[in-house]
């Protein structure tokens, strides 16, 4: 246990380390995730070289300095950011001092912590295959630090065989125990630091140019399921959060909006029904196809048709749905209503206001206004992702001088052109398109789906929904927004987009059946053996029973014992011997020599007692006289026994004859 | 602190012993083979394992509090592997034989390396740890072949050694569990005498008056001659005087000066334990220097002779010699 590892144990366990730090690399700060992975490259560097371990107090500076930088980034040590950040550092600096076999086993064990820890952060399928293929590694890392290997020549081949073998063999328990612990109905400690991460998601406010971040992210967003058949990419639509109140720089709405009645809505033509799988957003909006009819358990509608959670979504969330395809929404508008679709801030872009109001001047009605301005898009303007900066007047800025930019921008200059027209309007956001996964039947909708839209209050036909967006880049509204955001288009090639939106169902998949299975689900699960709400108690007690089982099992495979043909030729033949005569009562006893027991067995079996003593003397001269026995006075020896053996059978067949005869 | 624990546990240890033999199996020595099976190999976790353990526990109750599925699966998966590698460490021990034991000789005071024996297993059994008190040797066992493995033991005295209650133990796969059992083989060993060192040279030859004088006739070439009154008892030689039913002794000086005689009696400054080193010493000093040589002890004479049998013969004699 004191001995020094050698260095393939230690390179393996510096191996495991680094990957336990590089789990953790999307959410560590700039200054340690280059610094841990160093430190781990240095100290196997300086190894190599013969260097001793690191003196304790440049540890000690290490580490104090590591715990201080931590409070200082996050103010605290405690949540779940610092305590990865903190044990990321501290196992590269465990690895400092690791020189013997027992500080090494601490580094791996504490390794694999802190790589379990990188799945609070991120669950996906592919993430968790890679962390279980890591523990492949981790587990060949402790059987390194053995002493005294097998003799083999790929030595690290047959450590992680060994590795994937024990998880192999956990299989079947860790399946058992992962379904039957029960779940925590509640947390045990609060999850006060979610929701302060910066994730990104579409927010309650928006300044245009705000949303790029999220119209590069890939990931899922959520997945529709319709009954029927799904809505035609046109009117793929969901609404998340509409934005009426405008500053001149940011779009904002009313929280007090949350607890008034839903606008009036009636829906034209056969509603859809729908679920929806929303991944966690840390937030409580949750999309639905426009327009909401109706709102989920465990959430409501605002009166401007929103749908929210009570809770934030810190879990993936299915919730069922149901929406007008085609809808009148709020036919009548009240003063107060109306003032705040109408209201500009003063001081703010003239021109904007300048050309609405010479539209209006011009006699034209609401909706000539309306194509006016889709018309003015469609002309002149063109959709980018990297638009140009805008300054005070960003409307003016945007619609006669830059000319270029993405729904955000559109959807905000547009309301503003028409709230200076007079028509009261508001911004809307939330996603639209997706991609249809017809291997799993349902609607993928991601991050980088996320749009921003208009509405317009008509005379007769309520909220309207307008999309600026389509009217410069239709390729955004008919295909997606993989076809309209070019800077995509370089980094994934088709084919590998492609791939990717057929991967989902798999991720869906994982999804449904790990990362949603929680206390609820469990609890129907002992239904087809006649518990209906398996308490915690029942769970433990099939629980029980399984590792029983499986320690049952485990024990009868440990135990069984092939028997090992032992010794040489000679010792085969001389055991079949002694066998034989075990059978007729002359037991070879421990520690009894040859000689002893042969002149037992004559005195037993008086009959037999010169070929035995013969065969026994053979023995003897081969066994002790020589160092290695000649092959073929072996073989001799062999054969004698043989007929030895098989006369005596006979023979005493013949006996049991001729005694029942007479 | 570690005095504290090291006393408790011999403490329990003892205790074990006087109330539970059958289990500790400290007490009785066993007649080789010993075939190792599972009511007597003992399985307990390892200080590691323990730490190992809580870790497992704070995941699993960390994944459990964020019903983070994924982390619990994993959890699961790992806690499974670990006790798994219970199972594969047992079989590294389970029907592992110990066929027997040899050694080489070796002085009090020298390493007494002794090579225990394995039968041929079925499997590969590796990183097996052998101890015998404070001596531990870690080896591999290959699969369908003879294993030997040579333990250095430090012998404390002369006369028959028994290496006593040794440990097989292994911690593999994971270091989480140590497997363990006890072993006390009915071995022994001769270890010689200590040598003194230095010791002074040897006595010259020819220095006993009673057997200074050559012999007349009755030679023959058995070193033996006829025996005359003035021969002391004990160089009579009672085997062949039997056969030739006359009395005949050993004839000690009969190929000359050379012959050297390293007498007991002789050193009588001395105390039994540092004249059996000297007389060890001055036995391997006319080794080397090949001269023949006789030893005479109390109750017997060796010699005179010369070769590695009669050189054992010579130390083994003294190693046996009462206290």
């Amino acid at each position: 246990m004191t001995a020094r590892i050698d260095r393939h144990a230690f390179e393996l366990v510096a191996a495991v380390v680094a990957i336990a730090i590089v789990a953790h690399a999307g959410h560590l700060p700039m200054w340690l995730l280059p610094t841990a992975p160093a430190i781990v490259a240095l100290r196997v560097f300086m190894r190599r070289r013969g260097a001793p371990i690191v003196p304790m107090w440049i540890r000690i500076v290490a580490a104090a300095l590591l715990v201080a930088m931590i409070v200082v980034e996050y103010g605290t040590l405690f949540g779940r950011e610092p305590g990865s950040v903190l044990g990321c550092g501290l196992l590269a600096l465990k690895l400092l001092e690791t020189e013997k076999v027992r500080d090494a086993r601490v580094a791996v064990g504490f390794g694999a912590f802190v790589l379990m820890s990188a799945l609070l952060f991120v669950q996906t399928l592919v993430f968790t295959l890679a962390v279980s293929i890591a523990l492949v590694l981790f587990l060949a890392a402790l059987v390194a630090l053995q002493p005294a290997p097998a003799q083999t020549k790929r030595r690290l081949r047959s450590e992680l065989r060994v590795g994937a073998t024990l998880l192999a063999l956990g299989l079947p328990l860790a399946a058992a125990s992962f379904v039957l612990v029960p779940r925590l109905a509640s947390p045990l400690w609060g999850t006060h630091d979610r929701g302060t991460e910066a994730h990104t998601g579409l927010d309650d406010s928006m300044e245009p140019g705000g949303l790029t971040e999220l119209l590069v992210d890939d990931s899922p967003a959520f997945r529709a399921y319709f009954s029927d058949t799904p809505p035609p990419p046109q009117q793929r639509y969901f609404r998340s959060i509409v934005l009426t109140d405008y500053d001149g720089a940011t779009w904002t709405r009313s929280e007090r909006r949350d607890l008034r009645r839903p606008a009036d809505a009636t829906s034209i033509g056969t509603p859809l029904d729908y679920t929806i799988m929303l991944l966690p957003t840390e937030r409580r909006w949750l999309p639905a196809l426009d327009l909401p009819l109706s709102a989920p358990v465990g959430a409501r509608l605002s009166a401007d048709r929103e749908m929210t959670s009570y809770d934030p979504v810190t879990q993936p969330r299915e919730y069922r749905a149901r929406s007008a395809s085609r809808y009148t929404l709020a036919p009548t508008l009240g003063a107060g209503e109306r003032a705040r679709a109408l209201a500009l801030p003063d001081g703010f872009d003239p021109r904007t206001r300048a050309l609405a109001e010479r539209w209006r001047g011009d006699g034209a009605d609401d909706a000539k206004i309306i194509d006016d301005a889709l018309a003015l898009f469609h002309a002149q303007f063109t959709y980018t992702l990297n638009p140009p900066l805008l300054g005070r007047d960003s409307v003016d800025d945007f619609l006669f001088a830059t000319k270029k930019g993405f729904c955000e921008h559109y959807a905000s200059a547009f309301v503003v052109l028409m709230r200076a027209a007079g028509i009261p309007a508001r911004v809307v956001t939330g996603f639209q398109g997706g991609w249809w996964n017809t291997d799993g039947g349902y609607l993928l909708v991601r991050n980088s789906d996320a749009h921003a839209w208009a509405e317009a209050w008509l005379d007769g036909r309520g909220w309207v929904r307008v999309d600026p967006t389509a009217a410069v880049s239709p390729a955004r509204i008919e295909i997606g927004a993989s076809a309209a955001n070019d800077s995509a288009s370089w980094s994934q090639a088709a084919w590998l987009r492609d791939m990717r939106n057929r991967f989902d169902l798999v991720n869906g998949w994982w999804t449904e059946a790990v990362i949603r299975f929680d206390a609820l689900r469990q609890k129907g699960m002992l239904t087809p053996f006649g518990v209906n709400d398996a308490n915690p108690g029942d769970l433990l007690l099939v629980l029980s029973g399984v590792l029983a089982a499986v320690l049952l099992v485990a024990t009868l495979w440990a135990m069984r014992e092939r028997i090992v043909p032992s010794g040489d030729a000679l010792d085969r033949a001389w055991s079949r011997l002694v066998r034989r005569l075990a059978r007729d009562g002359v037991a070879l006893k421990p520690g009894e020599g040859p000689l002893d027991w042969s002149a037992r067995a004559r005195a037993m079996l008086p009959d037999r007692a010169g070929a035995l003593g013969a065969l026994v003397d053979d023995y003897v001269a081969l066994r002790y006289g020589e160092v290695t026995p000649r092959a073929e006075r072996v073989r001799a020896f062999t054969q004698s026994v043989r007929n030895f053996c098989t006369r005596r059978t006979i023979r005493s067949g013949a006996t049991l004859l001729s005694s029942r005869s007479s | 602190m570690a005095a504290t624990v090291a006393d408790l546990r011999s403490r329990a240890l003892a205790y074990a012993e006087r109330r539970l033999p059958a289990l500790t199996r400290l007490r009785r020595a066993e007649k080789l083979p010993i075939t190792l099976d599972r009511r007597r190999i003992y399985v307990l976790p390892t200080g590691f394992g323990v730490l190992f353990a809580v870790l497992l526990f704070v995941m699993l109750i960390g994944a459990l509090n964020y019903s983070n599925n994924p982390a619990l699966l994993l959890t699961c998966l790992l806690g499974a592997a670990c006790g798994a590698s219970l199972f594969i460490g047992f079989r590294a021990m389970n029907g592992l034989g110990f066929a027997r034991a040899d050694a080489d000789t070796a002085h009090v005071g020298g390493a007494l390396v002794v090579r225990f024996h394995f039968a041929p297993t079925s499997r590969t059994r590796p990183s097996l740890r052998l101890r015998s008190g404070t001596t531990e040797v870690a080896f591999a066992l290959d699969a369908g072949s003879d294993n030997l493995v040579a333990l250095s033991l430090v012998p404390e005295s002369r006369g028959w050694f028994r290496p006593g209650r040794l440990r097989l133990s292994t911690d593999y796969p994971l270091g989480i569990f140590r497997i363990w059992s006890w072993l006390n083989p009915d071995v022994e060993f001769l270890v010689y005498p200590a040598i003194e060192s230095p010791a002074p040279s040897l006595p010259s030859s020819g220095g006993r008056d009673a057997i200074a004088h050559r012999s007349g006739g009755g030679e023959d070439p058995s070193g033996l001659r006829d025996y005359r009154i003035t021969d002391p008892p004990r160089l009579i030689a009672w085997k062949p005087s039997a056969r030739h039913d006359a009395l005949l002794v050993r004839d000690i000086e009969r190929r000359g000066d050379d012959a050297v005689v390293l007498d007991y009696a002789a050193l009588r400054a001395l105390d039994t334990e540092a004249r059996i080193r000297r007389l060890a010493a001055w036995v391997l000093a006319a080794d080397a220097s090949q001269r023949d040589y006789a030893l005479m002890l109390p109750h017997e004479t060796i010699g005179p002779g010369a070769g590695a049998a009669h050189r054992h013969a010579c130390l083994r004699a003294l190693a046996l010699m009462p206290a």
